[in-house]
């Protein structure tokens, strides 16, 4: 199948009255792979999608799929599919009815369509549901109904709007992994807005963080977690310690008394630097010998959840630094023990307030 | 809820309407019912009797022939509010909200006009002294101004201006609440807005869309004024018939067998209406 479905958003900006919703996102997908929107809520990652769809009229800016501009084309001329956070399917249709929907509007045969809707519904693990009622169906049925009415056109663009967030999360977990099977499989370009980070980072080729309108960063999914490009972004996707140094020039960098490596560190000026080291980077040790990158603190807290152990350390910074690790490799640590706090340097990531 | 045992306070509570009712419904209703088997003294009165005399006169042509204009014009106001209201309070739903509910007011603000105001008003505008065929006069559409009333479309038109509110109100609830995302994943899926209005929009809202038009069709039923006003005595309702027996020719069991009748009748559509709704909706 030719790669068909790329998309290119050029200085889109969507404002709602005094509100600025969308503030200016110049973005360049690639077709075929499967690419999330993540943010806050109230970041502008929905209406950015409604504007992708035709659903909302961008203020300013232009939309081209596969080159060619769409801003000006309405929804239902659009070639896409879309799921919505309600599902939003049909009350007054069977399930059957919800799917072939968009295949009567066109005027398809009726035995063209039973033949599709049966294929849509073995494809998403339906079968024999055809002429149920949506009322009939459990909250993960419905999900895979939307998903294959959205897909029964075979449209260029196939838009996600949160749509696991009816779920309970262990279905949730296991329908992020079908859809994304299903993605793969059908090779179609995908846009899906969540606020959920590992839902991103489990089906997602390409990871777009928004905040406040803007896109903070683009990546890839692990490089967006390892190699944060801003305070928002490291916060936002997992947990991180964001110490607050000064620059001391060539790859160094001031955080209290002491001297650490930090790649990337080019400021010499002592003025702030940011420095983000994910908790589980971060290491441990007891006592106060000599230890490289490292500065000393005062054990505030503990707690192992079997999966994952967690200690919290006064270092006399702003907040307290956290060091996660498997439990197995647990260093025997107590309330109110002296500790230092190691940051390996190729932890350490330079990022933008 | 239907665990829970009703305490003697809820039938305190029940007690009130339910007494109102038989009091004020069932009670003259029975009086009603048992009036329309006496027998009438020609020029005054009647006395206790049992007879069909009233029973029977239901059967002649004329009356036969009110009935169903009666029910025919009740059923067209109905038909006319709905094709006017339904689209009116669509748009009105998706209107941004400092429109949406100035219109909203005017719209029930009709509420507070009587049927005598309206009547009469309308007897004005469609007349020919001061009514709005002037107005096209003055605009030169019209060479001369006419009256449009009393006549057929005089008294629909009054029909459905009284309605009208009563039948936005009835979509309005079900109407504002029909989830925007529905109509526009009809919209992702090729459909054009106006195919989203009658594939989605229309055949959801159905059952409202019944009970508006019941609503309107058992509410102009009974409305007497609007036709006695607008229209001539063959536009006459039934209940015009009924209160013209009743007030001054004074054959109240006749009256009293006509209202029976009538009652009868509207439940009757009422049901008919209903079961055949319910069967379709359960068929598709």
């Amino acid at each position: 199948m030719q790669e068909r479905g790329g998309l290119r958003l050029q200085e889109l900006v969507k404002r709602f009255g005094d509100l600025e919703a969308v503030a200016g996102v110049d973005l360049e997908l690639p077709p075929g792979r499967l690419i999330s929107f993540l943010g806050p809520s109230g970041c502008g990652k929905t209406t950015l999608l409604r504007m992708i769809a035709g659903l909302e009229q961008p203020t300013a800016g232009r939309v081209f799929l596969d080159g060619e501009d769409v801003t000006d084309r309405p929804p239902h001329s659009r070639d896409i599919g879309m799921v919505f956070q309600t599902l939003a399917l049909f009350p007054h249709l069977s399930v059957s009815g919800n799917i072939g929907y968009g295949m009567k509007i066109r005027g398809v045969a009726q035995a063209e369509i039973r033949r599709r809707v049966d294929e849509l519904l073995k494809m998403v693990s339906l079968e024999g549901t055809a002429d149920r009622r949506v009322s009939q169906l459990s909250g993960g049925q419905r999900q895979r109904v939307a998903t294959a009415r959205a897909l029964a056109l075979e449209p260029r663009l196939f838009l996600l709007d949160e749509p696991l967030s009816a779920l309970d999360a262990n279905l949730r977990e296991q329908l992020q992994v079908e859809l994304r099977l299903l993605q793969q499989k059908l090779g179609i370009t995908t846009i899906m807005v969540t606020h959920d980070q590992r839902e991103a980072m489990t089906m997602s080729d390409l990871v777009v963080v928004m905040q406040a309108g803007r896109v903070e960063q683009v990546g890839l999914p692990l490089e967006v977690y390892r190699r944060p490009a801003t305070a928002f972004v490291a916060r936002f996707i997992g947990s991180t310690n964001l110490l607050e140094t000064t620059g001391a020039g060539d790859g160094r960098v001031r955080l209290r008394d002491r001297d650490l490596a930090v790649p990337g560190a080019d400021r010499s000026d002592g003025g702030p630097v940011l420095v983000s080291v994910r908790p589980e980077d971060a290491r441990l040790h007891v006592g106060l010998g000599a230890v490289p990158n490292a500065i000393p603190g005062t054990v505030v807290f503990v707690r192992d959840l079997g999966e994952l152990f967690e200690c919290y350390v006064d270092c006399e910074l702003r907040e307290h630094v956290v060091v996660a690790g498997s439990p197995r490799e647990r260093v025997p640590v107590d309330q109110g023990d002296a500790v230092q706090v190691e940051f390996p340097p190729d932890a350490c990531v330079v990022v933008r307030a | 809820m239907s665990d829970r045992k009703p305490t003697h306070g809820t039938y305190a509570v029940l007690a009130v309407p339910v007494t109102m009712l038989v009091v004020f419904f069932l009670v003259p209703f029975g009086i009603m019912v048992a009036s329309s088997f006496y027998h009438r003294v020609e020029g005054g009165f009647y006395t206790p009797a049992f007879e069909l005399n009233s029973w029977r006169r239901l059967f002649t042509e004329v009356f036969i022939e009110r009935a169903v204009f009666s029910i025919g014009i009740s059923l067209l106001a109905g038909a006319v509010c709905i094709a006017v209201a339904f689209p009116f309070t669509f748009f009105l739903t998706r209107m941004k909200r400092r429109p949406h509910v100035a219109l909203l007011v005017v719209v029930m603000s009709a509420l507070s006009l009587s049927e005598v105001i309206v009547g009469f008003t309308w007897s004005v505008l469609l007349g020919r002294a001061a009514g709005i065929s002037n107005i096209l006069v003055w605009l030169g559409v019209m060479d001369e101004a006419r009256a449009y009333q009393p006549g057929f479309v005089a008294v629909l038109l009054g029909l459905c201006y009284i309605a009208f509110p009563y039948c936005v109100l009835t979509l309005y609830p079900s109407l504002s609440r029909l989830d925007r995302e529905v109509t526009e994943a009809a919209q992702t899926m090729g459909a054009s807005p106006w195919r989203t209005f009658w594939t989605v929009v229309v055949p959801i809202s159905r059952p409202i869309i019944v009970a508006g038009f019941l609503l309107v069709f058992v509410f102009t039923l009974g409305s007497y004024l609007i036709s006695a006003i607008l229209g001539r005595p063959e536009h006459w309702t039934l209940s015009v018939f009924i209160s013209d027996q009743a007030s001054f020719n004074a054959n109240v069991p006749f009256a009293a067998a006509m209202a029976i009748f009538l009652t009868v009748l509207s439940l009757a559509v009422v049901g008919v209406v209903t079961v055949v709704e319910s069967r379709t909706r359960r068929l598709t």
